[in-house]
């Protein structure tokens, strides 16, 4: 007989609460507001959803959501090759091993805005280090602040500069956890070094990699204060990525409905291709 | 296939070795003859898996030479040299099918398809995986994926040596018996020399035609299953084979004889010469109870099913001894007796007797 009582609430609880303070609270918030409209004063109308259907129509959106997806998908399309490279480049014993590493970890370790801070300096044309390089000394033209080229190539240089490093690091450790005898086995059954990587290597980085492209695509999609603070989203309109966006309409016009309608409609997008992702990846694991 | 030879063999796993023990191989003269099957026994930490990686071109030795049919193959690496070997955990490329992975080696030396597959299919049906080679290999059971990772060692038909590296480790006991008497099966088929590297002195004994028993970078002695059992020629054989092991006593040389605690013990033959520290040896399978003989207490007696192993005190030593029937309670007072040609003197552990009576 199994005696039933209502004792596991007091095991929940404590996660209900936090998750309930954390989370639901705050979104059920941006709910309420994505179906209103309000002037201030605290006083709001019934909209239902008007600006959901204004926001999904408007190109101001489509343009906004289709830079955050070239952006992420560039980033990824580098950070990811890159990473593994580097970390199949990496020593995996020896005195280098934690000089390495210490050094891989360094870009991550920076504060976001001084990033953006440090690459907006680094990047001006006149003063900054990069910028002075690139015009007066290559005399290619560059400048961030007037070409759009010049700032998508900023700032993916300078996230990749930042982010890389996340991917060597989970790389290198599916790699280190590959036994000695896999590589003495590919060794003896005559394997070249790409069948060692394709049929060795790749496949014991499969689980972390997955958790790495998560994580990069997450993070880049909701990429703000970095561009933010090195081209605030221009010039123009050509750097302003969704997260930028969404706080122009949310404190800089104090749309507070259509922001909110926005935000969720962008936590939708996040979700669904992190979700489609990660179960395309996982479903052989399954089986 | 092929003759191996291994001549003056020594390794260290440091850059400059001084002394004997910075040596993890110590000076291997060992000559392992085409399509036999042999087996490195050792503790752990012997040298057993060193010496088994030299021959497979992993590890570059110290010192020495190895031969493959008489050429110097000492500088080549592993894929040149042509072997394979099975490790003590299953390697298997998990993305490919059963299949793939058995024909792995075989198109990466480009062998063409159609030979690949008679040959797949051949070592498929002789492991009983047939059934299997659509599946994908990361699904399979631990028995299994060794299975494969054995098949890959016996794919490609023009292997000088399959080397085992303790490859049951992993499996489940009911099943080791199983893969055991296969790996027999299978080297009766494909008459490839074999070399099985265990501390299991019963994995060792039914698989292989010569034994060779390695201790602190030594080889001790080599020879068939029953030679091993029944003449050991060093102390460290006796005790390692067996269960329990050879009875080592504490011998005392006098007057032409070997006496063990004031007693006189006859031995299988005559005492050659030299020095050392006498000890007589004998296993616990050839001493006896009976009326008369070396007096002893009983300390202790085990039931080890079929047998008891009654272990008994003369004066300071014990000694083990395997009977049959009802066994004698511990304190009661037995009389010993060694079968004379089953006892042996041994000088700092070497064999010192001849086979022949005085």
């Amino acid at each position: 007989m199994k005696t039933e009582n209502q004792k596991a609430w007091f095991f929940v609880a404590p996660v209900l609460v936090l998750v309930a303070f954390n989370a639901l609270i705050p979104m059920m918030t941006v709910v309420n507001y994505s179906v209103q409209e309000t002037f201030g004063n605290n006083v709001f109308f019934w909209e239902g959803l008007r600006w959901f259907e204004e926001l999904l129509a408007s190109e101001r959106f489509h343009a906004a959501l289709g830079r955050q997806f070239l952006f992420t998908g560039i980033i990824l399309a580098i950070e990811i090759p890159l990473g593994i490279v580097i970390a199949l480049a990496m020593p995996r014993k020896g005195p280098w091993v934690p000089v390495c590493l210490v050094l891989m970890a360094l870009p991550m370790l920076i504060p976001w805005n001084v990033v953006g801070a440090m690459w907006n300096i680094f990047a001006l044309p006149d003063i900054g280090l990069l910028g002075y390089l690139m015009n007066t000394t290559l005399g290619i033209d560059y400048d961030m602040t007037q070409s759009p080229f010049a700032a998508w190539a900023t700032i993916i240089t300078m996230d990749v500069w930042h982010w890389t490093s996340l991917v060597v690091l989970l790389s290198y450790a599916g790699l280190v956890s590959i036994p000695d005898a896999y590589y003495q086995a590919a060794k003896i059954d005559g394997a070249s070094p790409f069948k060692v990587f394709r049929y060795i290597q790749l496949p014991k980085m499969k689980q972390v990699l997955t958790i790495a492209i998560l994580l990069r695509f997450m993070d880049s999609f909701n990429i703000y204060t970095e561009p933010f603070v090195l081209t605030g989203g221009g010039p123009g309109n050509a750097t302003t990525l969704l997260s930028i966006d969404l706080v122009k309409i949310a404190l800089g016009q104090f749309d507070l409905g259509p922001a909110a309608a926005m935000s969720l409609i962008y936590f939708a997008i996040t979700l669904l291709v992190s979700w489609l992702f990660y179960t395309l990846m996982t479903k052989d694991d399954a089986k | 296939m092929a003759k191996i030879t291994l001549s003056k063999l020594r390794h260290s796993y440091m850059p400059h070795p001084k002394s004997a023990e910075d040596y993890a191989l110590k000076e291997i003269d060992l000559d392992w003859s085409d399509g036999g099957a042999y087996a490195l026994l050792g503790p752990s930490g012997c040298g057993k898996s060193t010496l088994l990686n030299i021959i497979s071109g992993l590890l570059q030795p110290s010192e020495g030479q190895i031969l493959f049919d008489g050429t110097d193959v000492t500088a080549l690496p592993p894929d040149q040299r042509n072997i394979a070997q099975v490790f003590q955990f299953p390697v298997i490329y998990d993305t490919m099918s059963v299949f793939d992975n058995l024909a792995f080696p075989l198109r990466n030396r480009g062998v063409p398809e159609a030979k690949v597959n008679d040959r797949v299919a051949e070592i498929a049906a002789m492991l009983e995986v047939t059934q299997m080679l659509d599946a994908k290999a990361a699904g399979l059971s631990p028995d299994n994926k060794q299975k494969i990772s054995m098949g890959r060692g016996l794919v490609r038909d023009d292997v000088n040596v399959v080397m085992f590296d303790e490859p049951l480790t992993v499996i489940d006991p009911h099943l080791k018996w199983k893969l055991r008497s296969k790996l027999k099966e299978l080297h009766q088929r494909v008459k490839a020399t074999m070399i099985y590297v265990t501390h299991d002195q019963t994995e060792a004994l039914t698989f292989a035609d010569q034994v060779v028993v390695m201790q602190d970078g030594e080889v001790v002695q080599i020879g068939t299953p029953v030679a091993l059992f029944e003449r050991p020629e060093h102390t460290f054989v006796g005790h390692f084979i067996g269960s329990p092991g050879m009875n080592v006593l504490p011998a005392e040389l006098r007057d032409g004889g070997a006496f063990l605690q004031g007693h006189n013990v006859l031995l299988e033959g005559a005492i050659t010469g030299g020095e050392g520290t006498p000890q007589i040896g004998i296993r616990p399978e050839f001493v006896s109870l009976g009326e008369t003989g070396l007096p002893a207490t009983v300390r202790k007696v085990s039931d080890i099913g079929r047998h008891n192993v009654v272990e008994a005190m003369i004066g300071e030593v014990s000694v083990k001894a395997v009977t049959e029937g009802v066994p004698p309670a511990p304190g009661s007072n037995v009389h010993l007796n060694f079968r004379q040609d089953q006892t042996r003197l041994y000088r700092d552990g070497w064999l010192a007797t001849t086979g022949e009576k005085t």
